[in-house]
């Protein structure tokens, strides 16, 4: 089939005044993995909604499989799984039952729907904990559990919006290597991350997406290559002479230095002059007496990339009135500080993901 | 970004005949059911809510108020209240209606079910008739316990069964309410803390508990004239005996609009649930 998996053209929404989508186009070839990337508020959940059927765009079309999303939605949910931002589990129930019950509503006979709970919770390597009750789950479980649940009706295309976040670095690097071997089968992955690592990590193509509107389209290479060589970086650990360093090194680098006022981190980028800037930002440091640590010269990341796309940096958070997710931002800021005392811990890994957002 | 030739979308594929669709909203239906009355079996607090709580109530105006209240009823307070407490016991119930609603909407339950290949009616429908089939089982236990401490029905056993189907079919009305208000507000403790604005006044300010010229004027304009009221009197007629036409028409009529009103509501708060 030479027609790609997931088609949008010029897709929009918006909720009242807020434009979530300003016209987005993207393309998947079959068996591929696009990482949507963009910081909250981006419009990446509102994407994925209207690719899943779950919200109506305002203009433009998608197709998934051949099947209009609007026209053909039911054909379109026979092809797709979702995993959305929660883990979409009945707490109560155990996890083979989640899993039988979702067989069930796609119509498995009961026979097949058991033995397809088996077979996830066991690609899942939740086999053991199988007949416990999901709530007695750690939060990376409870993710593994609703990657399974997404994948009951062996659907050819998938998503999975933000799969890892809240979640702790352990339990992330497990969920990649599932979604590696997903995507080694070749079902066609749709994948949206804040976490720029994960697109690198796991995306064939990225796109980056800010205000509703793709900004930029390639492989991690490319993207890269769009900053423009390497990027010279160090840290400064007196905070307060934070300026001083940007100010001595402004000269030296391709366009303005980044510093981010937390961290210390300072760095800009020197296009092909390498080792030369490395010395040039030396010399400049230490003339105007800056002690810094951990200088050196590195590859751009895609957090660079999303610096020199957009002017701030991936994941900072925007201005307080341009949050685009209405109130179902609002609903899942209140779950996490409403959750359960035996949710704490993920709460908090929500609580910390957003924070740093 | 390639063009591609039209037509881009091919027709739904092995689309489904008509039967097959109707079997298989059935058996998503019955899917839900089954998964929403496990759930509720292992939540302690669901059966608290819809089992010991109005037990409690029954033997709090049964022992502590019912002695102030003066009724004139065949049988004492304990007969005139058991109607009441089962009519208050049935909207209560859908208090879980709402909460359980609200969660799946809030952990993306909702979402997970709207974007599979199920029947889209079946989510809705298995909530209400799990519901339905558990506040069956509580009309059913606080009957039990209304036999306990005094309580009989004096109008035979088919007075005594209408009572109950009225009762559910009440329920199930307030249900609708419920379930609207719970994926239209989607969260827990607001729809819970919405819950107790609305279901008190209506179950407390009726006949319920209290013969109504007890209440000062003003209120009695409001217990007179809302539907709790007409509904409680009629399944009090039901299951004590005396004149039923009058009130049961209005009670029907109340019913079927608020069926009318909010059935067709939570089917479209669902539609656009998250």
């Amino acid at each position: 089939m030479s027609q790609p998996s997931i088609l949008v053209e010029g897709l929009t929404k918006s909720f009242g005044d807020v434009h979530a989508l300003r016209g987005i186009d993207l393309s998947v070839p079959h068996g591929t993995v696009l990482g949507v990337l963009g910081p909250n508020g981006a419009g990446k959940t509102t994407a994925v909604r209207i690719l899943t059927t779950l919200l109506r765009p305002d203009g433009g079309r998608a197709v998934v499989e051949g099947y209009d999303v609007v026209r053909d939605a039911a054909a379109v949910r026979r092809s797709i799984g979702l995993a959305g931002q929660s883990a979409a589990i009945q707490e109560e129930l155990t996890g083979r039952e989640n899993l039988e019950i979702i067989g069930r509503l796609y119509h498995l006979s009961w026979p097949r729907a058991r033995s397809r709970a088996v077979e996830l919770l066991e690609q899942f390597g939740l086999s053991d904990a199988a007949d416990r009750a999901a709530k007695n789950y750690s939060g990376g479980m409870q993710r593994r559990l609703d990657l399974a649940a997404s994948l009951v009706g062996q659907p050819r295309v998938l998503f999975l919006d933000e799969p890892t976040t809240g979640l702790d670095p352990r339990s992330r690097l497990g969920m990649w290597d599932i979604i590696r071997s997903l995507v080694a089968d070749g079902t066609t992955l749709l994948l949206t991350t804040q976490y720029l690592d994960e697109a690198d990590e796991l995306a064939d193509e990225i796109v980056v997406i800010d205000h509703g509107q793709v900004i930029a389209a390639g492989t991690s290479e490319e993207l890269k290559g769009r900053v423009g060589g390497d990027v010279v970086e160090f840290t400064v650990p007196d905070r307060r002479r934070i300026d001083d360093a940007v100010a001595a090194i402004a000269k030296l680098g391709e366009g303005e230095p980044h510093a981010d006022q937390d961290t210390g981190v300072v760095s800009t980028g020197v296009g092909g002059r390498g080792s030369a800037a490395l010395i040039d930002t030396v010399r400049a440091l230490d003339s105007a007496g800056i002690e810094t640590a951990g200088l050196g010269l590195r590859r751009p990341s895609l957090d660079d990339v999303f610096l020199a796309l957009t002017g701030h940096a991936a994941e900072e958070e925007d201005p307080p009135g341009k949050r685009k997710r209405g109130s179902r931002g609002r609903r899942r800021a209140e779950r996490a500080r409403s959750a359960p005392a035996d949710d704490a811990d993920s709460a908090d890994h929500d609580e910390n993901a957003r924070a740093t957002s | 970004m390639t063009a591609i030739a039209e037509p881009a979308s091919l027709p739904g594929a092995g689309e489904p005949g008509l039967r097959t669709r109707f079997g298989w909203a059935v058996s998503d239906t019955l899917t839900i059911t089954r998964r929403n009355l496990l759930v509720w079996m292992r939540v302690p607090a669901y059966l608290m809510f819809t089992v010991i709580q109005p037990v409690m109530f029954v033997l709090l105006f049964r022992y502590v108020f019912g002695g102030a209240i003066p009724v004139h009823v065949r049988g004492g307070y304990v007969n005139f209240l058991m109607p009441g407490i089962i009519g208050q016991t049935a909207a209560f119930a859908t208090f879980g209606t709402a909460i359980a609603l609200a969660q799946e909407l809030k952990k993306g339950v909702i979402d997970r079910f709207r974007s599979m290949p199920m029947a889209r009616s079946a989510v809705l429908a298995g909530r209400l008739v799990a519901d339905t089939g558990r506040m069956l089982l509580t009309i059913l236990i606080i009957v039990g316990v209304g036999y306990a401490v005094g309580f009989r029905f004096t109008n035979g056993v088919g007075g005594a069964v209408a009572m109950v189907v009225l009762a559910t079919v009440f329920g199930l009305a307030i249900c609708c309410i419920s379930a609207y208000t719970g994926l239209a507000i989607g969260d827990e403790e607001s729809v819970q803390a919405f819950g107790l604005i609305w279901l008190f006044p209506i179950t407390f300010l009726s006949s319920a508990f209290v013969p109504i010229p007890s209440m000062p004027g003003w209120l009695q304009a409001f217990a007179n004239n809302q539907p709790v009221t007409y509904v409680i009197n009629t399944m009090r007629a039901l299951a004590l005996g005396g004149p039923v036409e009058a009130s049961l028409w209005k009670s029907i009529a109340w019913l079927a609009g608020i069926f009318i009103v909010f059935l067709p509501l939570a089917v479209r708060a669902y539609r656009r649930a998250g």
